[in-house]
């Protein structure tokens, strides 16, 4: 027997309560039609004896006490899945609004997921070659990783993100079977057009899945877009067997939906109004990157979130980056600069890095080499700040090298043009040559077998203006 | 199993039940028909309050709660070690076998395997008086570990009949035992014990026994002692977590515990294949043999989250009292007080600081006071030391966890975001960190390293300090201003810091370096800087001891002198002498 429950009892942001509920279970779907005929949905978020309430998806607007008739519909929150959903467009909740009717399910699943059990994983080794300097050999992508891009708004995140997914290759060349799922949350229009025609022209549309949340559309289905998302990369991944790359924006849209919804429902507030779950929920999310065994595929995640005010220390970005294995920082003052991709590389960072590099995966000097830039170019801002007070003249003379060294380093290593394919050789053969600028006493990170083999003495070699890939920057930068 | 206890309301892990008398706090708690694990956490007169330690979804009003009678408890016995769990003991490999890759609700499996023989010697014979914490037989657990079957600390009494040595499994009956008031009680291979109770002892020792751990700056600098508590707070990034598989894979501790608390999945992943590839130098067996798991992923849920921290407390209590030194990593304490802030809100309690509950600080110093060394019931000497890793929000110290956790803990390794930006590993800030130990660990630095160790490490520290207050005035008007002396103080500092502090966990030999070796290389670094401090005061300019790259030598020493052949620092201070000489000559 189904039943139909006339009218609310209470009504209350995006959340109504029913009165003398029977046989309800905790977060089963229900539809709500209005008496002029739409229908909503909802999901139950809240039991109390009889009484329960109901998070509607679309928004509350309209509804009255008495225009509604809701139908609990007995089961939680599923989303259709088929090999088919490559290349469709959905919104938010998983229903699809490009025309072309709705998937034939082959398997419906629970957009929640479950835990991947420890034990099942795989340990990420396989790395992804991105063809972006900085990226590979700083902050090495993983296959299987969850690796947030942390901008701002106004930056070049977007883009960043479109090179990852055009050059992406997976070194052991089996890149045939590959898919992107791609989840909106509350971005705007233009840009999801943006990603829309940039997966065309790299012709890659045909095996994008694509779940818009608009900024004008509602909040409670932003809180389930990436749920939605990650309930199609897992099944892509795991039963389809494809290496499934993630890509969500923008993170802070999706914490500030949250935020809203949980203020609505009265709950206690954490640091800066976001829920004191807001860890536990984000984790939900990132986790469900990974590799399992027995299983040919990998949901590899670049979640990408403006900081608000790019402030590092803001809950999202915070909470963000203790859960996933690393972050890249986009800086504005590189941006500012004109560098492109925009990497800010000391905060940036790949956990996984160390195991999917060197001798059999990249190179053997891939570590050492990092370390000592990384080492180098942090003393390059304490030279920087040193200047800053006692101007660039009264420096010593290893600082004024350290000096060269960061803006040589900006200029070739960090900017790299938007269509720029770096091979990880040229990649790491470039890191030595920046390195071969300082004296070689100063290179404290690397042994000396290394630094016979890549260290430049021949000065005249170190000549970069070949590669200069920025014919639009000004010279005198340099 | 017949109940009139039903679910009256459901809030994500709370669960409510209207109307019953038959629960007791803290009591275990079947929920549902697929009998999720709760707990009761609130009990009225109208209402009892369960937290469910999975996920709620589709769950109904007026589905059955059944009780246990006993309180949230673990099972004891051997097949820990060497084994995963989820934070309420489940063995994750055997959920792995009942439900495939992801976990699934309600997994209902055995702590420990119920039918696996271990080959069990008993210890007692008919008519021996046997107390609680007494050892009344033993098999092999792993190669290394011996377990020692323990009469549950609460019992006393006769033994009235045993079994022969031989292959038992765990709920077979090896001894009985009979007590004061006549009861006869069967001893089997396992015990339960609540997890929020701490296990007794008969007293306490003084920490005055270090816990050494390899790593030259929690050694030298910072040093712990065996029983002790260590708190290692750090923003994302700087290396908590390598910190802590560090000191899990080196330190001296016979049994590692590591709880995985609300972190990634991937790094749980990573421990389990790399602690099977790693030989125990001491042992010569794989890292995990000596390892128990807990993983409680932060996907996982949240309430369980809150139980790992006690669950893993509880096993390292119970190998403690079996007379071992266990080291249990917490790794993020911070985790688990979200949890419980996460779980407080559900409650509608009244917040304390940044939405915290108020009985923040008391859980916290409850948990680091259950650390010790101890004389145990059963006559021997053990240890759990706590070594707990702090996330806190926006890398801020001052926020609640840190605060708290820095009252009730005794070792503070401050992990440092700009020394993890120029890849100064492990980030242990010097100036930041400390360790209250070091007084009471100083006799026993002097018996068994002698007087120089303290003294070096003394000088050690003054000159870092001394290099941090010159450091302010070269950020104002750089380096090139300063008298010799001053230069020499900073160059020294420098070789400290990056030949001596930093340490490379990815080198075979500098991953773990022995006492001795840090006590010579810092005699090393110091030797250089009296002699070139003599040179410099007879006016001849530093610049020219810089030239002689000694300097570099000390920086790359940790690399070019192996563990094994400590007599090679006599050479270089051979070498060190010999280049000055060069100068004054």
């Amino acid at each position: 027997m189904i039943l139909d429950y006339v009218g609310v009892k209470e009504i209350n942001g995006s959340l109504i309560v029913l009165d003398d509920v029977e046989n309800v279970s905790n977060e089963e779907m229900v539809d709500i039609r209005l008496s002029n005929g739409t229908v909503r949905h909802g999901r139950i978020v809240q039991i109390e004896g009889k009484r329960v309430v109901v998070q509607v998806f679309e928004g509350t607007k309209s509804i009255s006490l008495d225009n509604t008739r809701t139908r609990l519909k007995a089961h939680p929150m599923e989303l259709a899945l088929a090999p088919e959903i490559m290349g469709r467009v959905f919104n938010g909740v998983g229903t699809p609004i490009d025309g072309l009717g709705d998937v034939y399910p082959v398997k419906k699943a629970d957009v929640n997921g479950t835990p991947m059990n420890p034990v099942s994983r795989v340990y990420p080794r396989n790395y992804i070659n991105t063809g972006i300097s900085t990226i590979d050999t700083l902050t090495t992508l993983i296959r299987g990783q969850k690796l947030p891009i942390f901008s701002g708004s106004g930056m070049k995140h977007n883009e960043l993100a479109v090179q990852l997914v055009r050059q992406a290759k997976i070194s052991d060349g089996e890149d045939n079977k590959f898919g992107i799922v791609f989840a909106a949350m509350g971005v705007k229009n233009d840009v999801a057009d943006y990603f829309r025609r940039s997966f065309e022209e790299s012709g890659v549309l045909s095996r994008v899945v694509m779940f818009l949340n608009l900024a004008n559309d509602p909040i409670i289905e932003r809180t389930l877009t990436p749920r939605c998302a990650l309930t199609a990369a897992e099944y892509l991944a795991f039963e389809c067997d494809m290496h499934v790359l993630v890509i969500m924006t923008d993170m802070t849209s999706y914490a500030e939906a949250l935020r809203e919804f949980s203020s609505s429902k009265g709950e206690i507030p954490g640091r800066k109004g976001f829920p004191g779950y807001l860890y536990s929920d984000l984790a939900s999310l990132y986790e469900r990157a990974g590799m399992i065994k027995g299983s040919k595929g990998s949901v590899t995640q670049i979640p990408i979130l403006t900081m608000p005010n790019d402030d590092i220390t803001h809950p999202v970005p915070d909470l963000t980056g203790y859960i996933t294995e690393g972050q890249i920082v986009l800086d504005r003052q590189l941006e500012g600069q004109g560098f492109y991709p925009p990497v800010s590389v000391l905060p940036s960072l790949s956990r996984l890095m160390k195991d999917g590099i060197g001798e059999g995966y990249t190179r053997a000097d891939h570590q050492p080499l990092a370390n000592q830039l990384f080492a180098a170019y942090a003393r390059v801002q304490d030279a920087r700040s040193l200047a800053s007070v006692i101007g660039e003249e009264e420096l010593s003379p290893i600082d004024k090298k350290y000096i060269e060294f960061g803006k040589l380093f900006e200029q070739y290593f960090v900017n790299q043009g938007y269509s720029e394919n770096r091979s990880i050789e040229q990649s790491l053969n470039l890191g030595w040559k920046l390195l071969s600028t300082l004296p070689r006493t100063e290179l404290d990170r690397v042994d000396d077998e290394l630094l016979d083999k890549y260290y430049i003495t021949d000065k005249e070699q170190l000549n970069f203006s070949a590669i200069n890939n920025s014919p639009e920057k000004n010279d005198d930068d340099v | 199993m017949a109940t009139n206890d039903v679910i009256y309301g459901i809030n994500g892990p709370v669960v409510t039940v209207r109307n019953t008398r038959t629960f007791s706090m803290m009591e275990m708690v079947y929920v549902g028909d697929s009998r999720l694990v709760g707990e009761i956490i609130g009990i009225n007169d109208k209402l009892t309050t369960i937290q469910v330690y999975e996920e709620t979804t589709g769950l109904k009003p007026g589905d059955p709660v059944y009780g246990t009678g006993t309180p949230m408890n673990v099972l004891l016995g051997p097949g820990i070690i060497d084994n995963i769990f989820d934070g309420i003991e489940r063995p994750l490999k055997a959920i792995e076998e009942q439900s495939g890759s992801f976990i699934s609700r309600g997994a209902s499996v055995s702590s420990l395997d119920l039918d696996k023989y271990w080959n069990v010697k008993i210890k007692v014979k008919v008519g021996d008086r046997l107390d609680g914490g007494a050892i009344y037989a033993t098999c092999p657990e792993t190669a290394i570990i011996e377990h020692r079957f323990m009469v549950p600390p609460n019992l006393s009494g006769t033994v009235t009949k045993v079994e022969p040595n031989g292959k038992y499994r765990l709920m077979d009956t090896i001894v009985t035992l009979k007590d004061d008031k006549g009861e006869e009680h069967e001893l089997t291979l396992c015990q339960k014990w609540p997890i929020k109770t701490a296990r007794p002892c008969l007293n306490r020792l003084p920490a005055t026994v270090p816990l050494i751990t390899g790593q030259r700056v929690i050694d030298t600098m910072f040093p712990i002692s065996k029983g002790g508590t260590a708190a290692i707070p750090g923003g994302f990034g700087t290396g908590k977590t390598m910190t802590q598989h560090q000191l899990a894979k080196w330190c001296d501790a016979d049994i590692i515990v590591y709880v995985g608390c609300g972190e990634r999945g991937n790094e749980m992943s990573q421990v389990l294949d790399e602690f099977s590839e790693l030989i125990d130098p001491k042992s010569g067996r794989p890292m995990t043999d000596r390892t128990v798991l807990i993983a409680n992923t932060s996907n996982m849920p949240v309430a369980a989250r809150e139980a790992s921290i006690y669950t893993g407390l509880t096993l390292a209590e119970y190998y403690r009292d079996m007379g071992y030194h266990v080291a249990i990593m917490a790794d993020s304490t911070s985790r688990w007080a979200e949890a419980l802030r996460e779980i407080s809100g559900r409650l509608e309690e009244m917040p304390a600081e940044e939405g915290f509950p108020a009985y923040l600080p008391s859980r916290l110093s409850e948990f680091y006071e259950r650390a010790g060394r101890v004389d145990t019931l059963g006559g021997g000497e053990g240890s759990v030391t706590i070594i707990g890793a702090v996330s806190p929000q926006g890398s801020d110290f001052s926020e609640p966890v840190t605060q708290n956790t820095k009252r009730f803990t005794r070792c503070f390794w401050a992990l440092d975001k700009s020394l993890a930006y120029s890849r100064h590993y492990p980030a242990i800030n010097w100036m930041d960190s400390y360790s209250e130990y070091f007084t009471d660990l100083d006799p026993w630095f002097r018996d068994n390293l002698g007087e120089d160790f303290i003294k070096y490490r003394n000088m050690i520290t003054a000159i870092l300090h001394e290099e941090s207050t010159l450091m302010e005035i070269v950020k104002l008007i750089g380096s090139d201003v300063l008298p010799d002396e001053q230069k020499l103080v900073i160059e020294t500092a420098k070789a400290i810091r990056v030949g001596f502090l930093q340490q490379n966990a990815f080198h075979s030999d500098d991953t773990f370096v022995p006492l001795q070796k840090q006590k010579l290389m810092m005699k090393a670094i110091l030797h250089l800087y009296s002699k070139a401090k003599h040179i410099i005061a007879a006016a001849i300019p530093i610049s020219s001891i810089m030239d002689l790259g000694l300097f570099e030598r000390l920086a790359k020493m940790k690399y070019d002198i192996p563990n094994s052949k400590p007599e090679l620092f006599d050479e270089l201070i051979n070498d060190i002498d010999n280049a000055l000489a060069t100068l004054t000559n």
